[in-house]
């Protein structure tokens, strides 16, 4: 089992910049999500925490120890890929064994080995089965029981969901939770599913270009987002952002759109200029007497919930409120905006501004 | 545009039988969702619409009249496949206009030129006409896939899972334009996934499919609050709807053995006391791991609940479903 921690971590290949400069620390344990879209240096951290790509710069530590410039194979992990591969001639336990059997490891401790592995994964009773005949999830579990076999310091998995289908996918992201929790390995997991990274993860961290956004607990994340492009990525539909101009004092519990005041967490340090008001969907209800208005422009039916699209005077805003209640298109309507779950931030620069909701997560960003 | 409409169609691969006698009317200006998981005839209905498959039984009508003798090209339908495949030594504008271009349509080149512009304006895609399609990313390619259907007018738009390789956030913005481009254009529409969101929130109809054969048509609401069946009810809905055994509370119809609980048919604060195995904070929703006499339950909560794993919450049933052995729905005397 391992603490994994990266320090100013760099990665270029060639005039490109694949990590700028990452730093974050995987406790012992722990079920990590590197999460961001595609190209933005997920994998690339991933596989220098492997031993895949070694760094330009900076520094890995597993366990303490100092392994940036080590070979994979000395760095005791495994790696499940997003593709994964069997050896299709072999049965399941020939596939669990292989790795045991290429270390050179004695038949009968092989066999108690994957005995214990095809067990944990409730796949002790297809061991002698051909892989060809299996179904996509008994092959993605031979896939984890020849990374679990070996007993590593830590797994790290490439989104290795990415290529089942949504049903089956929700299924198994449940199991492999389970596995870990059984299990206590620590795990890395990169994915650009955001619902997969706060359904699963004990921490997040968000990148973009190369770049650490945030890192912390889902809820946080998603509750006390350190930028606009975090506020964004996580969660659907996407917060709103309302654009305006004023200028606020430290301690400000409000602000003016559209000439009405709407409420915020009290700031902690004043600023004047561009802003983005940011409310996320389901913090928002219709309500004839709110004062800020809009226009039903769609509703999108989900079954327990609706999501309304509305036109204000700050564009298109949308707001998730329960299916029973009405939302006709066309109608004028009033907007409540939760102000304790606001958050404001500098429209030029994208990061949040410091507020009574935001300011334990922001201090450590 | 037109209306399409399937009788007793029928579709048998050696001891498969793909489509299982399927009656269903596309309406002209529709859009309508064929929704199911893998294996259940939804691609097999669009292959047999289109041209690319011949029904062993039963009649095709596109505007009244039968197609079953005309190939392909005849019916003019457009198909666009969940795989995007773009001509990657043609610029955008050249892979848009190849349709028009075919031998059959002779469209004069001042009238594509508009109708290329006139694509690209809709998906966004103006500013990459003269680009070639590999400088693209697939969400782009997949619109140019989207666009190249579209530059005809044909008398159904048929769809493949066109959304089912691009990311979460991309989907998203994709459906809002596919449901826009229906609106704008009075298309008519056959959609096929197995995406529950897409079926909910573009669909005009949903058209719910089981091993080949149509069990439930009808608008997404209808579909999602009034299920025939257990095998419907299961196919819509996040979380999942939870079955449990009809005794497990007070008051269930007769012949009914089980119950299905979707959130909002589980009232919390009073009724049987359940176990809080585990608290899953997804952002947009919470949810709410149960445990009642040895049955999971998984609702909604509040995101600003303060309960915790071993808490104990109070729930009884409020307006569920409940269904038969077979999984059909039984009637509730009496209740709403």
């Amino acid at each position: 089992m391992a603490e994994i921690v990266i320090s100013n971590l760099r990665k270029e290949f060639g005039a490109f910049t694949a990590v700028q400069s990452s730093s974050f620390k995987i406790e012992d344990g722990e079920f990590f999500m590197l999460l961001g879209p595609s190209g933005c240096g997920k994998t690339t951290t991933l596989r220098m925490i492997a031993g895949l790509e070694l760094p330009t710069s900076g520094e890995i530590f597993i366990d303490g120890e100092e392994v940036g410039q080590k070979p994979a194979s000395e760095r005791d992990i495994a790696f499940v890929f997003q593709m994964f591969a069997l050896y299709p001639h072999m049965n399941v336990r020939g596939n669990i064994s292989y790795p045991l059997i290429s270390q050179g490891m004695k038949r009968g401790e092989v066999r108690e080995k994957v005995a214990e592995a095809a067990k944990i994964l409730g796949i002790d009773d297809i061991l002698d089965r051909p892989v060809s005949g299996l179904s996509g999830g008994d092959r993605q579990r031979v896939a984890l029981g020849r990374a679990i076999v070996r007993n590593p310091k830590c797994f790290l998995m490439d989104e290795p969901l990415g290529a089942l289908d949504a049903e089956f996918r929700e299924h198994m992201a449940e199991e492999l939770r389970n596995l870990h929790d059984r299990m206590g390995a620590t795990t890395v997991y990169v994915t650009h599913d955001q619902l997969e990274a706060m359904q699963m993860g004990d921490k997040i961290v968000v990148m973009n270009h190369g770049v650490v956004e945030q890192f912390g607990t889902p809820q946080d994340v998603y509750d006390k987002p350190a930028t606009m492009f975090v506020a964004e990525f996580i969660g659907a539909p996407s917060m709103n952002f309302l654009k305006f101009r004023d200028s606020v004092k430290a301690g400000s519990t409000s602000v003016q759109l559209q000439h009405q005041t709407l409420d915020i967490p009290a700031l902690r340090d004043p600023f004047e200029g561009d802003l983005v008001y940011g409310v996320r969907p389901e913090h928002i209800r219709l309500s004839d007497q709110a004062r800020y208005r809009g226009e039903v422009i769609a509703s999108e039916y989900l079954g327990t919930t609706q999501i309304v699209t509305l036109l204000t005077g700050n564009g298109e805003i949308k707001a998730r409120i329960a299916s029973d209640q009405p939302a006709r298109v066309g109608e004028q309507v009033g907007l409540d905006f939760d102000g304790r779950t606001v958050s404001l931030f500098d429209a030029q620069s994208g990061r949040a501004l410091r507020s009574e909701l935001n300011e334990g997560v922001l201090s450590h960003v | 545009m037109s209306e399409v409409v399937l009788r007793n169609v029928t579709k048998t691969y050696g001891d498969n039988i793909a489509v299982d006698q399927v009656d269903m009317t596309i309406t002209d200006g529709a859009f309508v969702v064929l929704l199911g998981p893998t294996g259940a005839g939804k691609t097999t209905t669009l292959r047999l619409i289109s041209g690319l498959e011949r029904p062993d039984q039963g009649d095709i009508m596109i505007d009244g009249r039968s197609v079953i003798d005309e190939t392909p090209a005849e019916r003019n339908v457009t198909l666009v496949f969940q795989q995007y495949s773009l001509y990657p030594h043609m610029s955008v504008r050249d892979n848009l206009a190849f349709p028009l271009r075919s031998p059959m349509l002779k469209t004069p080149e001042d009238e594509i030129k508009k109708k290329v512009a006139e694509v690209a304006e809709v998906l966004h895609i103006e500013h990459k006409l003269d680009d070639k399609a590999t400088t693209l990313s697939g969400g782009e390619m997949q619109r140019v896939s989207i666009g190249r259907a579209l530059v005809r007018r044909p008398e159904i738009y048929l769809m493949d899972e066109p959304l089912s390789s691009l990311d979460a956030k991309l989907r998203a913005d994709l459906r809002v334009e596919l449901k826009r481009i229906h609106a704008n254009l009075g298309a008519t529409l056959l959609y096929v996934t197995h995406d529950q969101i897409e079926a909910m929130t573009m669909a005009t109809s949903v058209g719910v499919l089981n091993e080949g054969r149509l069990v439930q048509f009808g608008a997404p609401r209808e579909i999602y609050e009034n299920p025939v069946s257990l095998y419907v009810a299961s196919r819509l809905g996040q979380p999942r709807i939870n079955t449990l055994p009809a005794d497990l509370f007070a008051g269930s119809p007769n012949g009914a053995v089980t119950v299905g609980l979707r959130p909002e048919h589980i009232q919390q604060g009073e009724g049987k006391r359940s176990t809080v195995v585990r608290v899953e904070h997804l952002g947009d929703q919470t949810r709410l791991h149960l445990t009642l006499d040895g049955h999971d339950i998984v609702t909604l909560a509040d995101g600003h609940t303060t309960l915790e794993p071993d808490d104990t919450v109070d729930i009884q049933p409020r307006n569920a479903l409940y269904f038969d052995a077979n999984g059909d729905r039984v009637a509730q005397g009496g209740q709403p």
